[in-house]
């Protein structure tokens, strides 16, 4: 039994899976309708939605590998949305388009912020060496 | 897309997906409310589905993109089965907070739907 998908983790996942789903739904319409228009942003929206998918996957499946995978995820997570969001503020010529990270999520009310924070504290409880996976 | 009735959808999701919150907060395993209105809030999805199908024929077609309306429809087409799923095989509490969630997501997404078939800024 993998000790990341049980009890709250199991909600954590839902809302990974739910953002993955919504990220690389919204970049790939962009992708496939105005790609021209800012090629950067939607590349960037693509890229967060493979992470939010590769971290649903890594959360869900048991081992250490996995949980490495997760922990690597949910870090790029943090690092997108603090530096993208913080850029978007700064500079707002930079992204002429909205993606996930952009102003923090707020496009996303704050969700991309808040859920890597939490998937850290449920990373960090769920570690392999306090529970046998 | 009919304005009062996408109003009245969103306020069914958002209802629905705060009791289920409170319920699975509160230690409840999926019931026939929490499962019933996460149905309800399918059945929303479910006309709107079919009123976004017939609307352009009757002069009623979005102001935004069409596809985009239509990822986000079907995406949350399939969120809340997904949901019930899930509580039909997992009976703990947190399958609950999960139906909230979905219905959440939903509402977001019908949200969004809203502004882009009536609300166009740039």
């Amino acid at each position: 039994m993998n000790s990341r998908a049980v009890g709250v983790g199991r909600v954590l996942i839902v809302i990974y899976a739910i953002l993955a789903l919504g990220a690389t739904a919204r970049s790939v319409v962009q992708i496939l309708t105005k790609f021209d228009v800012a090629p950067v942003a939607y590349l960037l929206s693509a890229v967060s939605g493979v992470i939010y998918i590769v971290a649903t996957i890594a959360l869900i499946l048991p081992g250490t590998t996995w949980y490495r995978i997760a922990w690597a995820a949910i870090t790029v997570e943090l690092v997108g949305v603090l530096s993208v969001g913080t850029l978007t503020i700064v500079d707002s010529t930079l992204f002429v388009s909205d993606t996930v990270w952009s102003y923090f999520g707020r496009g996303y009310l704050f969700v991309p912020l808040v859920l890597p924070i939490l998937g850290m504290l449920w990373l960090y409880r769920r570690r392999p060496s306090r529970v046998p996976s | 897309m009919i304005e009062w009735f996408t109003l009245v959808q969103l306020g069914v999701a958002v209802v629905a997906g705060l009791l289920c919150l409170v319920m699975g907060l509160a230690g409840r395993i999926p019931s026939d409310i929490t499962m019933g209105v996460t149905a309800l809030v399918e059945l929303f999805l479910l006309i709107q589905l079919v009123m976004a199908i017939v609307a352009p024929a009757v002069g009623n077609s979005p102001t935004g993109s069409a596809l985009e309306f239509w990822v986000y429809l079907v995406s949350a087409v399939l969120v809340p089965p997904a949901a019930v799923f899930w509580g039909l095989i997992e009976r703990t509490r947190w399958s609950t907070v999960i139906l909230g969630v979905a219905c959440l997501a939903v509402a977001v997404m019908v949200y969004r739907m809203g502004q882009i078939w009536t609300v166009q800024l740039a």
